[in-house]
């Protein structure tokens, strides 16, 4: 049976475990080559990476430890399909980050363009009618590390999503409080994070006036019904459902309505695809046109069983797994055990609504010999999975169809 | 918001926290970062330009065997785009070091 040794994927060293055999069965035991510190070995080039506790998270794959960027492991989509405060990933660009916030002070300004500036606390914000709804956060790179060829960047796997349950209040019931003037055209979201030097542009995103005004759009201050960690953005961000992570701004605190479009760097340069119904462009290549980046596209993956690993052979083998898309909802997971020649429709899990993990599951039973196992899913307008990889040059939405290999014996 | 305007308010609310409401801060404290570069020609130089803004982990976790022209970009990139005070005559020794330590230079 497969098991995290004959495993290629995630291998990870557990010094728990070693503590937990005792110093006994340490003597005898074969110890994995990182003592020092925990370690876990992404499936990709270059691909090793410390696993460290940072506050208010359990021990997650260190990216870059200043600013502080984690990575979820793999593993933790098997557990549910919501994903733990403290293992959800976390991503800032820029290391001015807040490591202190007094919520009774916080203050989150609502000025520009505006009939009315205000200045909202958390507690005004708790006042007010709240939504609640599980979406999908994904960092833009997710996967960039499985790029070929590769591209700078941060060197993610799989990790770097996650499906949480979102309380907050509607951005556009506090923009009606405000009262939009005539020609505001954008919404810019700015947080506490910020640069060290003055010469690099603050952190800074913007949606346009329809989307900030959709009535889903959130300011966010409960995340699985608990505040958010702080490294998630504490005490506020912004949920911005279906779409990438780079709009979910993290401690929230300016919101300026723009009659212009906003043209800073991480708009106009930054967080950019191609120009065209891929997002993508011939390998090593340069687009011609670019846009900011915005909905996710269709992912599904398979959670129980890892690439390499061994499974049993003749036997019937439990298949669960993941799929989720930019807000449409998830139709149809299909699953293929013969490397794509014939697809069977998965049983799907609970709806936790449009912009949420879907879990599916299936068996499927293996003669002895290597199999390819694929999974792909189907959105509610027909949108799926491409069977070979795109490419752009900033790597950012991989939503290939994924492939598990493992071995029946 | 600025890091300065931010830690003003964090300050302030440090200041207002102590004296009235000592439940209300979230305060953490983050692991040390322990990353370093390896030694090298050219190390002291990218040490002291790169480790301004970012760990080193920025640096050793980019892809093997990359060509020069891959790191120059990126240190061009952190000069002109994210506006790190790199002299113009640093651009190249910086770029030298991490293709012969991190990238496929011989």
């Amino acid at each position: 049976m497969m098991g995290p040794d004959e495993s290629r994927y995630g291998f990870r060293h557990r010094r728990h475990i070693l503590r937990a055999l005792g110093a006994g069965a340490l003597l005898g035991a074969r110890l994995p080559s990182a003592l020092a510190a925990d370690t876990y070995t992404l499936p990709i080039g270059n691909g090793e990476r410390l696993l460290a506790q940072y506050p208010q998270k359990r021990p997650l794959i260190v990216l870059t430890a200043r600013p502080p960027q984690l990575e979820t492991p793999f593993e933790v989509f098997d557990e549910g399909v919501v994903t733990p405060n403290d293992a959800f990933f976390v991503r800032y660009h820029l290391a001015g980050i807040p490591t202190n916030i007094d919520v009774d002070s916080y203050r989150i300004s609502v000025k520009g363009k505006v009939a009315t500036p205000l200045t909202l606390s958390v507690a005004d914000l708790k006042k007010m009618d709240a939504i609640e709804y599980y979406a999908v956060n994904q960092c833009s790179g997710n996967s960039r590390g499985f790029f070929e060829p590769r591209v700078a960047g941060g060197q993610l796997a799989n990790g770097a999503m996650g499906n949480a349950k979102w309380r907050g209040v509607p951005l556009k019931a506090v923009l009606a409080k405000a009262g939009l003037q005539e020609g505001a055209r954008q919404v810019q979201f700015d947080g506490l994070d910020g640069p060290v030097l003055p010469t690099t542009p603050d952190f800074a995103k913007a949606l346009d006036v329809d989307h900030a005004m959709d009535g889903e759009v959130m300011i966010a201050y409960a995340m699985n019904d608990a505040d958010l960690p702080m490294l998630n953005g504490y005490p506020v961000r912004l949920i911005v459902p279906g779409w990438f992570g780079t709009y979910w701004v993290k401690h929230l605190n300016e919101i300026t309505v723009l009659d212009t479009v906003l043209n800073n760097f991480w708009m106009a340069t930054a967080y950019r695809i191609p120009d065209n119904a891929c997002a993508c462009v011939p390998p090593g290549t340069a687009p011609a046109r670019t846009v900011p980046i915005n909905h996710f596209d269709v992912r599904s993956f398979v959670t129980n069983v890892r690439d390499g690993a061994t499974v049993s052979a003749g036997k019937p083998l439990a298949l669960r797994g993941i799929a989720f898309d930019g807000g449409y909802g998830i139709r149809d997971v299909e699953v293929s055990a013969d490397g794509g020649k014939t697809w069977t429709s998965a049983a799907l899990g609970r709806d936790l609504g449009k912009y949420a993990f879907r879990q599916w599951q299936m068996t499927a039973t293996l003669p002895a010999g290597m199999h390819e196992i694929k999974v792909r899913a189907v959105n509610v307008i027909g949108q799926s999975q491409p069977d070979q990889p795109l490419w752009n040059p900033a790597g950012y939405m991989r939503n290939v169809v994924e492939t598990t290999h493992v071995r029946a014996a | 918001m600025t890091p300065t305007h931010f830690n003003l308010v964090a300050f302030g609310a440090a200041l207002t926290c102590a004296i009235t409401f000592p439940a209300a801060a979230l305060t953490i404290e983050l692991p040390p970062d322990s990353a370093r570069l390896k030694t090298a020609p050219g190390s002291d130089v990218a040490a002291a330009q790169c480790g301004t803004c970012h760990s080193f982990d920025y640096v050793s976790m980019q892809p093997a065997g990359k060509p020069l022209a891959f790191w120059k970009a990126e240190v061009e990139k952190m000069k002109k785009v994210y506006g790190a005070p790199i002299p113009d005559d640093q651009i190249e020794p910086i770029a030298q070091y991490l293709a012969h330590s991190y990238g496929d230079a011989k």
